[in-house]
């Protein structure tokens, strides 16, 4: 029989009415609940920039700093680094020839011969770099011109690569494997090291090829569709890269465990560089087990398979030995960055302590109005 | 079926005119009017998603996203996955969309509650219970005392004689006297059943309209018309009170009714960061635009010049006939990748950051009161961080400023004063008793007066003290009404008269009962009957009322209160000392703010009596000048009066109003009251709230009633500020070190203080455009304005003013339906709650209870969120633009490719993932200064009144901190990549290696700069930023684990690369490098700022730091209160008319039901018209930012 407005009126009512009692509890209240977080009150730590506090942070970056970058730098200089370029730009350059008469599609490979002399012995393992300058392995369209999955081992975007591989997609008729333009640019020189004996005997070094790729890379990014056995097979309805000599399944006809997708030399270049000059390892020379060097002091021979082309877009190759110590290889960066953040820190901490002092404004906080 | 809405909208086209016939279901149907079902919700379960989706996509934020999804699908273009966009954009909008609905989901609810209300229809000849949706026009319904009227309704007869019923119209107006409602005559003896299933009248009347005081129609009952007015009309939303029952006649239903047309849509409030921030998108957009034409050259600079010979390696697309058609696509990419800069999650933070801040409103303690058991509520979310940059308070006074309370405080008999002195608290302190009324059997409990001695001169029969009490029991026009014996409620038109009333009532003159020719008193114990011969009403010329009585021993009396300068001026020469001591006590108690009336009476002669009763009723029947002729009649009767003594009443302040008065002037914030009451009692609580004050230099009073006069005055007062400050700038005398800050008055160099004081009928003419700058200029010039007698509209117009001109913050506090159009244009409207009605409420964007709780609202939550939000803007453009801008800087090395620094994942991840937590977390709770001390240090709103924290300023400091974070971010792995070597010798300079390297340094290096913005830091802030690094990795090392690479080699390229990069000494020098570098510089010049020039909150901080351990001291704002002036402190709030309604007996009510509860508020029941009004409003927002 009662109306609910009557209802809620008579609540109000009573409400009122025991609130003026005072009695808890009868009628919910809404009153607010007492905790720490709704009245803001919750317990905190109120850290304020103090000459206290920043100054010694300074010190102590700069104490920590400055001897990093000096260890840094130290082991920078130690690391043993040689560097020729045989780009064959200029005449006169042993590969200006190479270099001139250079197509995609010449049957006949070119070779050239680089002499140089190593003026230190290299110790422990080395590692032999191909440098390339100029090259633009992160424009957009480049790095995405690949099919990770082709890449991966899937069949069918092995028969039916991803649109990003255009134009290194299909040629006719046939898919590309590996698609895209990254693959189609697999660097393709070859490099061989001699050293020339004091009689004039030249020993061919032995480069291994095996380990200078990423393991992640080699062993999960990385895979030949329907495993390692007969790649032909596998590869069977697919067409090489057209700037390609041999397809990819004969990419290391010696080493059936380093030969179609997971050949590293492949793989290493299919780790696009950051930056348009850069270095990939192209061998290890591995140390010997006796106690002379790896590479001793004396004479040496490059002897190049000038296949890449670089001329045409201003790139320059270059070939790099180099030791490497606990912080990778040889980084002068680094160290001078350490050094010179160290010493301004520390500057920066003396500068701020002299302000501090001549301009103490400490004794002003008395004088909040009110 | 037609639905509600279309039948509405139908209406509003083809209405004309209404025809409902009473108890003719049949009939009315064919009209289809609205029935009487609320619908205030926007969806249902079907319409849901596609109405909320097309409201979302108007908005030109998530506009702007989906065109961007759209060029990334476009492959040339697509510089970044499609995911990128879509997985934030899809967040996003399923939040709003929860919001959306859950907000609906309490419409329905509340709309359900309220259609599901029961009320008695009549059906087929019985009663029966209907539920209120199902109330349909033309139907006869029954109403009970205290229900609330379910649709607009023609009254038809009720258990009062004549037909009359009483309605209180808080929600409708914000009135809370009662309202009398009449029935026609010839529907008013319908009063039952059978006779009321008789009825058939057909009602044609005016379509529905939203005027709530007209109504016109017309009955047509048994081939007779009858006129219809509003008198006759109850409204929905009404209350009946003090009747029994009622019937009426439903004519307009649910939407159609005067309250639901009126619940108009309300203007849609942004605040001037909002505007900002606007502006500042707009500008970061354009800011874009360039640095896509930059890169856009820069393209084909680098097609041209190098890309072309690189078509060895990389030929261009079919399409790409150019190179400059290539870097207009580029321009389109980098349009892509670099839109980060304007993250999508702003907004959204944004909202989140105020509906947290006004949740902290909703939840604080301090601004709740118990009594009436209010918090404090956060109606709007959006306007949080602008209560810190109020300057302008506009406040009503009339139950904002005051209770509406008044207490008879003390009083001057015959050159005596009885009371005590000193304030309120003062008394509770010294505990001193409360004087004891037992004697007195009807004597009113709340009564409270702390002087026995007039209790003792009472009872020692002083014939003044007795006359004195006399007359305030007879010269006024209050109704008594006695519901049983001794339980006397006073209906007194004016709180003042109450006062007086039941002070008399108290001490023992009690006013019992009146005729239309008597009034009733029982006088210490015997009950005397006096004969009403006239009332002299009072008004606000004459400033005086009188009644003349003959007493039961035959002698005429007259008795006169009124204003000290009118009695004072009508005495007689023999009580010339009497004056002399009684203005000095007036003296005093106006300088403690009271509110004073002088008591005078006089003796008549019998004749003399006789012929100006002649003369009187004569006169009363004159029409040409009646009230002049009248005047001076009351005029001739009322002189050679003796005085008797004054009343002091106190119009009760509400708690707390002078200390926060006070602070708030600390904090400069001005404050002006805009009243509608009279110039006297405007100054009066002026003074008492120390607005105004006996030591200001002058108090510039404006009441020119010509355009002429008013400008004259506004001139010369502005001439006298500027000639005397010139005057005291030298001498430096005047400086008055009470409220002194020094900042200010040199700033204005304006040393004095004035205070202006202006009427409504002058503002009207100042209000005009060739005075209002001079208005303006004064106003600014004076410490305190004060305008009274103002209209709802000249409140708005004040406020407009001030808004339009000065271009600060204005904010206006009310509890009244005449404070809405006010709260409605300042920016910030602020209710009163629990007082009034719900109409200041509900149009309110914040409600609480207590006036002193808006200086917790201004100084310690406005002043938070604005702080929060500056410092959430600044940390979010910064960490923004450190994240986007790499890219540009990558541009120069990647051939203008807009090739990517980082992974896909990571751009879709940063700003919802890895970042947003902890700058939500300093959004909500960083404090710089405890709420302790933004109270005792009002100085500290200061900065943003100024606007100091977030401007233009800094957020060009804020953008180029970015940038240059992200130069460094960029170069120095830059420098560091360019001959990196792993440390088993393999290359390690890769792209991915890079982009793991730079993503886990920019999440470095901005959780360590959160660090050093964030000032306090709870465990929610160690937990969020923490919990994100560790989020990033766990992250980082997923997305590149074996596994997923597996499943989708395409998508997760990175496989691996965490695990190589990370393991790398070097790649943890680098980002240790990076960090430090990118950290340092700001580290210094924060902390130059700190130490060199601290700011007041710097110190503060200090201060409580030092402190800590010391305990927290309550703040201690002293009352100040000045003494001894020469000014008449007469206010009294009463109106003319009411004599005249006494003696005609008009008002004399024979009802025995009656209810005392009309002064309680149903905050329930109004949910739904709350409802109604947030809904419009949102709909009002979408329809602005379309």
């Amino acid at each position: 029989m009662m109306a609910s407005s009557y209802n809620a009126k008579e609540e109000d009512g009573h409400h009122s009415g025991s609130s003026t009692h005072g009695g808890p509890g009868v009628v919910k209240s809404k009153k607010p609940d007492n905790t720490a977080f709704k009245q803001q009150r919750l317990p905190a730590w109120q850290p304020i920039l103090t000459a206290g506090t920043v100054l010694p942070a300074f010190f102590v970056i700069g104490l920590i700093f400055i001897p990093i970058g000096i260890g840094l730098f130290v082991t920078s200089n130690n690391i043993k680094e040689f560097e020729i370029d045989y780009t064959g730009g200029t005449p006169g350059n042993p590969c200006y020839d190479c270099a001139k008469n250079l197509s995609w599609n010449s049957s006949t490979p070119c070779f050239c011969t680089v002499e140089f002399k190593l003026d230190q012995p290299f110790e422990s393992n080395v590692y032999m770099y191909y440098g390339l300058s100029n090259f633009y392995q992160n424009h957009r369209r480049y790095v995405k011109s690949r099919d990770d999955s082709q890449l991966n081992g899937d069949l069918s975007a092995l028969k039916n690569p991803s649109k990003e591989c255009e134009p290194y997609r299909i040629v006719d008729g046939a898919p590309i494997a590996p698609c895209g333009a990254i693959a189609n640019s697999l660097f393709n020189d070859t490099l061989e090291l001699y050293h020339v004996a004091s009689n004039g005997t030249r020993n061919l070094i032995p480069l291994a090829k095996k380990g200078i790729a990423w393991w992640t890379d080699k062993h999960v990014k990385f895979r030949n569709p329907g495993g390692n056995s007969n790649l032909t097979a596998a590869f069977k309805d697919t067409s090489k890269p057209v700037n390609w000599r041999k397809p990819v399944y004969e990419l290391d006809p010696s080493d059936s465990e380093n030969n179609g997708f997971i050949n590293e030399d492949f793989i290493v270049w299919m780790r696009t560089a950051a930056l348009p000059t850069f270095r990939k390892l192209y061998r290890i020379i591995h140390k010997k087990p006796n106690t002379t060097p790896t590479l001793p002091s004396g004479n040496y021979t490059l002897n190049i398979t000038y296949n890449y082309p670089v001329l045409t877009f201003g790139g320059r190759k270059r070939m790099i030995l180099s030791t490497i110590s606990w912080m990778g290889g040889k980084n002068p960066f680094l160290g001078i960055a350490y050094i010179t953040v160290g010493s301004i820190c520390f500057f920066l901490g003396v500068v701020l302590l002299i302000i501090h002092h001549k301009y103490d404004t400490r004794s002003n906080s008395a004088d909040i109005p009110n | 079926m037609e639905t509600t809405q279309d039948c509405a909208r139908d209406k509003l086209v083809q209405e004309k005119e209404r025809h409902v016939k009473a108890n003719a279901r049949d009939y009315n149907d064919k009209f289809s009017y609205a029935d009487n079902r609320i619908k205030t919700s926007k969806y249902n379960i079907f319409t849901f998603l596609p109405v909320n989706l097309f409201e979302q996509f108007q908005r030109a934020a998530n506009a702007y996203f989906v065109v961007l999804l759209i060029l990334q699908l476009i492959p040339a273009i697509s510089s970044l996955s499609w995911f990128t966009t879509i997985v934030p954009l899809v967040l996003v909008l399923v939040i709003t969309a929860v919001k959306d609905a859950t907000d609906d989901y309490f419409r329905h609810k509340s709309d359900q509650k309220v259609n599901n209300r029961q009320s008695q229809v009549l059906i087929r000849g019985r009663l029966q219970n209907e539920k209120w949706m199902n109330v349909r026009v033309g139907d006869i319904i029954k109403l009970e005392n205290n229900q609330f009227v379910a649709a607009d309704i023609l009254l038809l007869c009720s258990s009062e004689p004549y037909g009359l019923c009483y309605i209180e119209t808080a929600e409708l107006d914000g009135e809370t006297n009662l309202k009398v409602r009449q029935a026609l005559t010839v529907t008013s003896d319908l009063g039952n059943v059978s006779k009321l299933m008789e009825f058939d009248g057909e009602v044609i009347c005016e379509p529905p309209n939203n005027k709530l005081d007209k109504f016109t129609g017309t009955l047509y009952w048994r081939d007779n018309k009858y006129s219809l007015d509003n008198d006759k009309m109850l409204l929905r939303g009404c209350v009946l009170r003090n009747t029994e029952w009622c019937f009426g006649m439903v004519i307009f239903a649910g939407l159609q009714t005067k309250l639901m047309q009126n619940c108009g849509r309300t203007q849609f409030k942004r605040t001037s960061i909002d505007k900002l921030m606007n502006t500042l998108v707009l500008w970061i957009f354009a800011f874009l635009i360039c640095m896509g034409v930059i890169l856009a050259i820069g393209n084909t600079i680098w097609e041209t010049w190098v890309g072309r010979k690189f078509e060895v390696f990389l030929p261009w697309d079919e399409f790409q006939s150019s190179a400059v058609f290539s870097g207009f696509l580029t321009f389109w990419s980098y349009i892509i990748i670099l839109n980060t800069v304007v993250p999508i999650s702003l907004y959204v933070s944004v909202e989140v950051l105020r509906l947290g801040h006004s949740f902290f409103i909703n939840w604080d303690q301090k601004m709740y009161y118990t009594q009436t058991d209010t918090a404090a509520e956060a109606r709007t979310t959006t306007l949080n961080e602008e209560l810190g940059q109020v300057e302008f308070i506009f406040s009503d006074k009339t139950g904002t400023l005051t209770q509406n309370i008044m207490v008879f405080s003390k009083c001057s008999i015959n050159g005596q004063t009885y009371g005590t002195t000193g304030s309120f608290a003062e008394l509770m302190h010294k505990k001193t008793a409360c004087l004891d009324f037992s004697f007195n059997p009807l004597s009113d409990r709340g009564f409270k007066f702390y002087d026995s001695s007039l209790i003792e001169a009472i009872k020692q029969e002083e014939p003044a003290v007795h006359e004195f009490f006399r007359l305030l029991a007879l010269c006024h026009t209050v109704m008594p009404e006695e519901k049983h014996e001794g339980n006397l409620v006073y209906q007194a038109q004016s709180p003042d008269e109450g006062a007086l009333v039941t002070a008399a009532r108290n001490f023992g003159f009690v006013f019992r009962a009146r005729t239309p020719e008597t009034i009733t008193l029982w006088e210490i114990g015997s009950t005397v009957t006096y004969q009403l011969l006239a009332i002299l009403d009072f008004n606000n010329l004459r400033k005086r009322m009188s009644v003349i009585v003959r007493t039961p021993q035959g002698k005429i009396k007259l008795y006169c209160k009124g204003a000290d300068t009118i009695i004072f001026d009508r005495l007689d020469q023999s009580s010339e000392d009497l004056m002399y001591t009684t203005s000095e006590h007036l003296s005093e108690f106006a300088g403690e703010g009271l509110r004073t009336l002088a008591l005078a009476y006089k003796d008549l002669d019998e004749g003399y009596y006789n012929i100006w009763m002649k003369k009187l009723l004569f006169v009363s029947t004159v029409i040409e000048n009646r009230e002049d002729q009248l005047a001076l009649l009351y005029d001739e009767i009322e002189q050679g009066m003796k005085l008797l003594g004054a009343t002091a009443i106190e119009d009760k302040l509400q708690e707390g109003v002078p200390e926060t008065i006070a602070c708030l002037n600390l904090a400069d914030i001005k404050i002006w009251v805009l009243t509608g009451d009279k110039l006297e009692t405007a100054m009066n609580i002026g003074y008492s709230c120390n607005m105004l004050r006996d030591d200001m230099n002058e108090v510039f009073v404006i009441s020119g009633h010509t355009l002429l006069e008013v400008q004259q005055q506004l001139r010369s007062a502005k001439e006298h500020i500027l000639g005397l400050s010139r005057v005291s700038s030298q001498g430096n005398f005047e400086k008055t070190d009470m409220f002194a800050d020094d900042s200010v008055f040199e700033e204005e160099a304006i040393i004095a203080e004035y205070a202006l004081v202006i009427s409504g009928h002058s503002l009207a003419h100042a209000l005009e455009s060739q005075l209002e700058h001079m208005l303006l200029d004064l106003a600014y010039l004076c410490k305190t304005v004060i305008c009274c007698r103002v209209t709802p509209m000249q409140k708005a117009q004040v406020v407009e003013l001030v808004r339009r001109h000065k271009g600060s913050v204005t904010l206006a506090i009310g509890d009244g339906a005449n404070d809405v159009s006010m709260i409605k244009t300042a920016h910030i409207g602020v209710g009163i709650s629990g007082q009034e009605g719900m109409q200041a409420v509900l149009a309110s964007d914040y409600s609480f209870a207590q006036f002193r709780y808006l200086q917790r609202l201004l100084l310690v939550h406005g002043r938070w969120s604005y702080f929060r939000m500056c410092n959430f803007l600044g940390y979010f453009f910064y960490k923004n633009f450190a994240f986007t801008l790499v890219h540009f800087w990558y541009g120069f090395f990647c051939g203008f490719s807009a090739q990517t620094v980082y992974d896909q994942w990571f751009i879709t991840l940063f700003n919802i993932v890895y970042t947003s937590l902890p700058v939500l977390a300093m959004g909500l709770f960083d404090q710089d200064v405890n709420d302790q001390n933004s109270l005792r240090y009002p100085s500290l709103y200061k900065p943003g009144q100024q606007n100091l924290l977030f401007n233009k300023r800094q957020f060009f400091l804020c953008t180029l901190h970015g940038m240059t974070t992200s130069f460094l971010l960029f170069f120095v792995p830059y420098g560091a990549f360019s001959v990196l070597v792993k440390e088993d010798g393999s290359h390690f300079s890769d792209q991915q290696a890079f982009a793991v390297t730079m993503a886990t340094s920019l999440v470095t290096v901005v959780s360590v700069q959160i660090g050093l913005d964030t000032h306090y830091w709870t465990a929610v802030n160690h937990l969020f930023v923490w919990g994100s690094l560790i989020m990033y990795f766990a992250i980082l090392f997923a997305k590149q684990s074996d596994g997923l690479c597996g499943i989708f080699p395409n998508f997760f390229p990175f496989i691996g690369t965490a695990r190589n990069c990370l393991s790398e000494k070097s790649t943890w020098l680098v980002i240790l490098l990076t960090t430090v570098v990118c950290v340092v510089p700001g580290l210094v010049v924060s902390f130059l700022r700190v130490d060199l020039f601290p700011t007041l909150t710097d110190k503060v901080r200090h201060l409580q730091q030092s402190r800590k351990k010391q305990g927290l001291q309550e703040q201690n704002l002293k009352r100040v209160r000045r003494t001894s002036s020469r000014r008449s402190a007469y206010a009294f709030s009463h109106q003319q008319g009411y004599g005249e309604l006494i003696t005609s007996g008009k008002n004399m009510k024979m009802s025995t039901v009656s209810s005392t509860c009309s002064h309680e508020r149903t905050t329930h029941s109004s949910n739904w018209i709350e409802n109604m009004l947030k809904r419009k409003n949102e709909v009002s927002c979408i329809s602005q930012e379309t």
